[in-house]
Order: C-alpha cells, then sequence, then structure tokens
C-alpha cells in the first residue's frame, strides 16, 4: 500500500484509522474473552483493560475519562461479568489517573509502570470484591496468580498500543 | 519527559466548565455502575433479557473455535503421555488389578441392588435431560467461575437447571439467552452443592474455592472422614441435584479443611447435559406463616 494519500478515499480512511484505532483495539481484547477457552482457574490476564491502561498512559488525550463507561458496559457484556464491575473499576482508573497527572511533575516508563501496576492491582481487587458481594466465598489468594500475570503482562500491552498508534499515526 | 498536561485547560472559562462536566459524568457513571451491581446483587436475573441476548450475539464465535482448541488441548496431551510412557505403564497395570477386583465387588453389589430394588419398587429412572450442548467458552479473567454452553430458552433450558456430563456435575444454570446460557461451575465461590461421601454415606457440602478446587465440609465438627481418592456424589438435598451424580475427588486432607477435584472438567466434556430440577417444590418459595398468628400477640414476637 502506497504511503502517500492520494485520493480523497484515502484521506478519509486515513482521519477514521486515526479516530477509532485505540477504541477498536480495545473492543477487540474485551472480544478475546470469547475464544474458547474453558479454564478452571483465572490466570489469563484481561487483556482489554491493560490495553486501555497502556492507551490512557501513551494517549491521555485520545478519549475522556468517560469513554470507559461505555467500553466497560461492553466488557461486562461480553466477559460475563455482573453488569457494572467494569464499568464502576475502569471509570475509577480513569480518574485515579486523571488525578495523578495533575499532580506528578515528571513521567518516565518505570513510572508508567508502577502506576499500571497500582491500577491492575486495585482493578484485580475490585473484581475480587463484587464477586464477593455478588456471593463468591473464593479467598483473594486465588487472585494473587493473576495479578503477578497482569502486571508483568502490562508492558506486553504498552508495546501493542505503541505499534498500533505508530501505524495509526502514519500518514 | 515532562508530564502531558493535557488536563489543564488554561484560563478559558469555557474550557474549563467542558473538563470539569466530564469529570460529572465520569462521577455519575460509576455511581450508575454501582447501583447496577446493586440491581444485579437484589434481583440476580433482573438483566437476564440484556445479558442473555450478548451470549446469543458472542456464542457462535466461541463455538466455532471450540474444536481446534481441544484438538490442540488433546495433542498437549498425547505428547506428554509419550514422554511417560513407561511409568504409566506400570501405573496402568497396577490400576488394572485393583479394577478386576472393583469389578467383581461391583457385580454382586448390582446383582443385590437390584434385588433391593425389585423388593422396594423403586424405578431407578433418572430425570429426563432437557437438552444437550456443548461448553463452548469461560470466564478466564474473573473471579467468577462461569462457562458457556451453547444451547438456551429455545431448547426448554431454565434458570437453576443442573448441568451434568458423562463423567460428574459440572454446574447449573445462572443465565439463559435463546441459543446460549451460562454455567455456574462448581468450583465459583458461590456454589454450594449438597453432597455424600459415597464410602459410608456422611453428608457433606462441596464449596467451590475460585481456583480449580473444591472445599468439602462437613456438617459436624470433630474428625474429619475424608481420605485421599474418596469420590463425593451429589445426595440430593435441597432439591436442586437428582441424588447419585457424582461430584469430585479428594485429593488432599488436612485437620480441617478437605479438598476436592471435580471429575468433570469442563474443559473436556464433550456434552453437557441439562436435567430438570430434582423437586422442584423444594427450591419454590415457602409459603407465607397464617397472619393472625403473628399479628395476635406482638408482645410474644419480641
Amino acid at each position: 500500500m502506497s504511503r502517500i494519500a492520494l485520493t480523497e478515499g484515502d484521506f478519509r480512511r486515513k482521519a477514521l484509522r486515526r479516530q477509532y484505532v485505540p477504541i477498536g483495539s480495545v473492543l477487540l481484547a474485551a472480544m478475546l474473552a470469547l475464544l474458547p477457552i474453558v479454564a478452571t482457574a483465572p490466570l489469563i490476564p484481561d487483556i482489554a483493560f491493560l490495553l486501555l491502561l497502556a492507551w490512557r498512559l501513551l494517549r491521555p488525550e485520545v478519549w475522556p475519562a468517560t469513554a470507559a463507561i461505555p467500553l466497560g458496559l461492553f466488557n461486562d457484556l461480553v466477559a460475563g461479568h455482573p453488569i457494572g464491575q467494569s464499568m464502576m473499576l475502569w471509570t475509577m482508573v480513569m480518574l485515579a489517573f486523571d488525578f495523578a497527572d495533575s499532580r506528578s511533575l515528571y513521567r518516565d516508563y518505570w513510572m508508567d509502570w508502577f502506576f499500571a501496576a497500582l491500577a491492575i492491582i486495585g482493578y484485580v481487587l475490585g473484581g475480587w470484591a463484587v464477586a464477593a458481594y455478588m456471593g463468591s466465598a473464593a479467598p483473594v489468594t486465588t487472585m494473587l496468580p493473576i495479578a503477578a500475570a497482569s502486571v508483568l503482562a502490562f508492558p506486553l500491552a504498552a508495546q501493542l498500543a505503541l505499534a498500533l498508534d505508530r501505524w495509526r499515526l502514519t500518514r | 519527559m515532562a508530564a502531558p498536561q493535557i488536563r489543564r485547560p488554561g484560563f478559558s472559562r469555557r474550557a474549563q466548565y467542558g473538563l470539569f462536566l466530564s469529570y460529572v459524568a465520569a462521577v455519575a457513571g460509576i455511581v450508575v455502575a454501582v447501583l447496577l451491581l446493586i440491581l444485579a446483587k437484589l434481583d440476580p436475573a433482573g438483566f437476564n433479557a440484556v445479558r442473555g441476548a450478548a451470549l446469543d450475539v458472542t456464542t457462535p464465535i466461541a463455538s466455532g473455535g471450540r474444536k481446534v482448541a481441544r484438538a490442540i488441548g488433546n495433542a498437549g496431551d498425547a505428547i506428554g503421555d509419550y514422554f511417560r510412557a513407561g511409568s504409566q505403564n506400570a501405573r496402568l497395570k497396577r490400576e488394572l488389578r485393583a479394577t478386576h477386583r472393583r469389578l467383581i465387588e461391583a457385580r454382586a453389589a448390582e446383582f443385590e441392588n437390584s434385588r433391593l430394588k425389585r423388593l422396594l419398587r423403586l424405578s431407578s429412572e433418572l430425570p429426563d435431560a432437557i437438552a444437550t450442548g456443548r461448553i463452548v467458552s469461560s470466564t478466564f479473567d474473573a473471579s467468577r467461575r462461569l462457562a458457556t454452553l451453547d444451547a438456551g430458552a429455545a431448547a426448554g433450558i431454565r434458570i437453576g437447571q443442573p448441568v451434568r456430563g458423562p463423567e460428574g456435575l459440572i454446574g447449573r444454570i445462572v443465565e439463559n439467552g435463546r441459543h446460549a446460557s451460562r454455567v455456574l461451575l462448581l468450583t465459583d465461590g458461590s456454589s454450594n452443592v449438597p453432597v455424600l461421601l459415597v464410602r459410608d454415606g456422611t453428608p457433606a457440602l462441596a464449596t467451590g474455592r475460585g481456583d480449580g478446587t473444591i472445599e468439602l465440609k462437613t456438617l459436624e465438627v470433630g474428625r474429619n472422614p475424608f481420605r485421599r481418592g474418596d469420590v463425593v456424589v451429589t445426595s440430593g438435598v435441597g432439591g436442586v441435584y437428582t441424588p447419585g451424580i457424582p461430584v469430585a475427588i479428594v485429593v488432599t486432607v488436612n485437620r480441617d479443611d478437605t479438598v476436592a477435584r471435580p471429575l468433570a472438567d469442563p474443559a473436556r466434556v464433550d456434552f453437557a447435559i441439562v436435567q430438570r430440577l430434582y423437586m422442584p417444590s423444594a427450591t419454590a418459595p415457602l409459603a407465607p406463616a397464617p397472619a393472625p398468628a403473628a399479628a395476635a400477640d406482638p408482645a410474644a414476637a419480641r
């Protein structure tokens, strides 16, 4: 494919890509929950959430905190969480990052990972708390492996968001 | 790198108000989400229409790829078996000898059983299966253990019905769409199944632990009756599960907790059978108490 936009159609396509790649990638990642894998223990990180975090840290301007509400609703419906779980937790995480951005003076890679790790641990514990509220008696230790896996998987999600961002912004 | 200042709108009043309103909207969204969660807790079947529709739309994707995933899983097992051939052979021979002995005992027991049943004129019929389906996917990132079954209300499946595989109990239906439904697996933390220890009939409760295992709790305190390798079956108490469905095998026994593994692995079962409730009247709400007796003497009620 030529990298130069030649026609009106090219321009339109590239504008669409610039606008919808972030949201599309998170929706697609949420649909990974439909993979035909039957797991009896929670092990695989919530990739949609990791990607949302990565986009939020990479490009704070692509969406406001309110965007997490419809995205969370979609994730709840697809992944089978109680409706409201991801809506609540994702929006809280976005607000927390807005707050952190308004206070922090500088950012680097390790800081990003540190804040992402805090957010991931909060998210996993929040998911556990919602499940407990819904009547599950699973001990909180069952969530430790998935919390660790998610924290370690975050750099991969960040790389993926970065690659998608470069593709999105090619002219 | 300097922190991005994207959320500082500068001196523009309009931009400041816009930002403030977006935060108000986000907080309102959180409040709505919390209310939705509370509603879901108070009325678990309340959003079934929405959730069932989402299930119907998404299940074909999962059921299409299930065959591939199963083939990959089986190939992995085959490779493992190849490497363990020697030790496995010895173990299987041991098991075969033991099984032969058991088989003879079982034949004798079966004969006696049928004789006793004839005496009692008991019917040994199982409640009919309502539908059969395949388990096509499951939640894998949440603390809830839910699996998706590719049959729904169109096949007669209703919320609450038990689901079993050929090897044993899988769980019960918690949500249904037209063509798909969600199964609460035995290993979920909110799953409680009344069971019996096959060896001596001790009643117990099998509660999921959320990590692929089940905890067995006896109803009396004191000596732990379980031994490694014991099998528990449903007891029929509560009226949901038909008695006699194999549930789990004990893997570790400690002083006060017993951990078991479900016999039916939802990742492996080819077909899941949805059964009728064992005794539907037992799960129906109790009839209201006669009002005059309660209202007659309020002092006694306190």
